[in-house]
């Protein structure tokens, strides 16, 4: 396999979510998305029910995809903060320890340099988190210890999903 | 790469159709989309030009239902079949975790399909996948047409592997939830072998 397993834990999980509320709330922005560079929504907090999260992080995984590949073609290894300006809403989206991806969504209660301020702190607290968090699932698949679901699955639990 | 998350106790998988242009791979996605319940599938994104061809990817994020408690998602997404289009297609298989390789089964296709097999497998080599330890299934579509190439010319050109695959219609739907289903399969199965 090109990539290890991405994994997420309850431990890491609040650890996390508590970053990015702190984030939230720091920065005045109305939600936040954590993504991975695959397109799949790892936390979202703040007013995400107004917003179709999994379109949203396809979408940004692709545009963070795209615009990596531009980079390259300029020589650059990538563009590790997209700014999007709106009319009302603004995207902040950023690369987090070279594998996730963070979205702020802000209006005019904030500002692009709060926004880029804050984003650097969480960034650095997020960062150790999600290397803490890699380093805990080699050790736990290299030990065997893996409560991993789908040890035991059979064909009639894949039909099921199906019906 | 599938993501496991065994907070929200959740798995998602990244699916590509991929194949030369106009073989079919959108079509197959809005026949899944028809006929998912709507609790099951999020919003069909499709990133085209202004004639309807696919320009960046379509996508298709569907969730089944559970396995052992956990919620199991399958991303579906389609590349944009030109030639030119080839860095695109590259980023798209990034993190894949299975792959479906619509063939047109017309006559006049046949380069076509054969030029995107290899395009398949050096643009996975690329990424450092390697197609035959990949899950992978092929489709024969377009079969209702009346040009088309014999199912064994077919599977002796494109599918000398010998992985599971099957003939279809998208248009009508016939053999797209198999083949669905076949690589869904598959996948879980190589997550169970575990890495
Ligand atoms: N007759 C026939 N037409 C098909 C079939 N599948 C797709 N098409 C048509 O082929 C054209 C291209 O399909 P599309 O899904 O956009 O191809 P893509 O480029 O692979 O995404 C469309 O006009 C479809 O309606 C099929 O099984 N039979
Ligand atoms: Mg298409």
């Amino acid at each position: 396999m090109a990539n290890p397993q991405m994994v997420m834990y309850d431990e890491e999980f609040k650890l996390i979510n508590g970053v990015i509320e702190k984030l939230l709330r720091e920065s005045n922005s109305k939600v936040i998305f954590l993504v991975d560079k695959n397109g799949q929504l790892i936390s979202g907090v703040g007013d995400t029910e107004r917003f179709d999260t999994t379109s949203l992080a396809s979408l940004t995984a692709g545009n963070i995809a795209a615009t990596g590949g531009l980079a390259k073609l300029i020589g650059e290894k990538e563009f590790s903060i997209l700014f999007h300006e709106g009319e009302k809403d603004n995207l902040h989206i950023s690369i987090v320890g070279g594998r996730v991806i963070l979205v702020v969504l802000f209006d005019s209660r904030s500002s692009l340099g709060l926004v880029r301020l804050r984003v650097k702190k969480a960034s650095e607290e997020l960062t150790a988190i999600f290397g803490r968090l890699m380093q805990k699932a080699e050790e736990k698949e290299k030990s065997g210890d893996s409560d991993f679901p789908f040890a035991e699955i059979t064909d009639d639990d894949i039909d099921n999903l199906f019906r | 790469m599938s993501f496991i998350n065994y907070a929200s106790r959740e798995i998602n998988c990244k699916i590509v159709y991929y194949g030369p242009g106009l073989c079919g791979k959108t079509t197959n996605l809005q026949y899944v989309y028809q006929k998912t319940a709507p609790e099951a599938k999020g919003k069909m994104i499709s990133l085209a030009t202004e004639t309807e061809r696919t320009l960046f990817f379509d996508f298709l994020p569907l969730a089944l239902g559970e396995i052992r408690g956990f919620k199991t998602r399958f991303h579906l997404y389609t590349v944009p079949g030109q030639v030119f289009y080839d860095a695109s297609r590259k980023l798209i298989l990034k993190g894949v975790d299975g792959v479906v390789f619509v063939a047109d089964s017309q006559e006049e296709r046949m380069d076509a399909n054969i030029e995107s097999i290899e395009n398949l497998r050096i643009n996975l080599q690329e990424q450092g996948y390697d197609l035959d330890k990949l899950p992978y299934v092929v489709q024969y579509n377009k079969r209702d047409l009346p040009s088309v190439v014999p199912v064994e010319e077919l599977r002796r050109e494109l599918n000398f592997t010998g992985v599971p695959d099957f003939e279809a219609c998208a248009t009508t739907g016939e053999g797209v939830f198999e083949t669905l289903k076949a690589i869904a399969k598959l996948i879980l199965i190589d997550l169970k072998k575990g890495k």
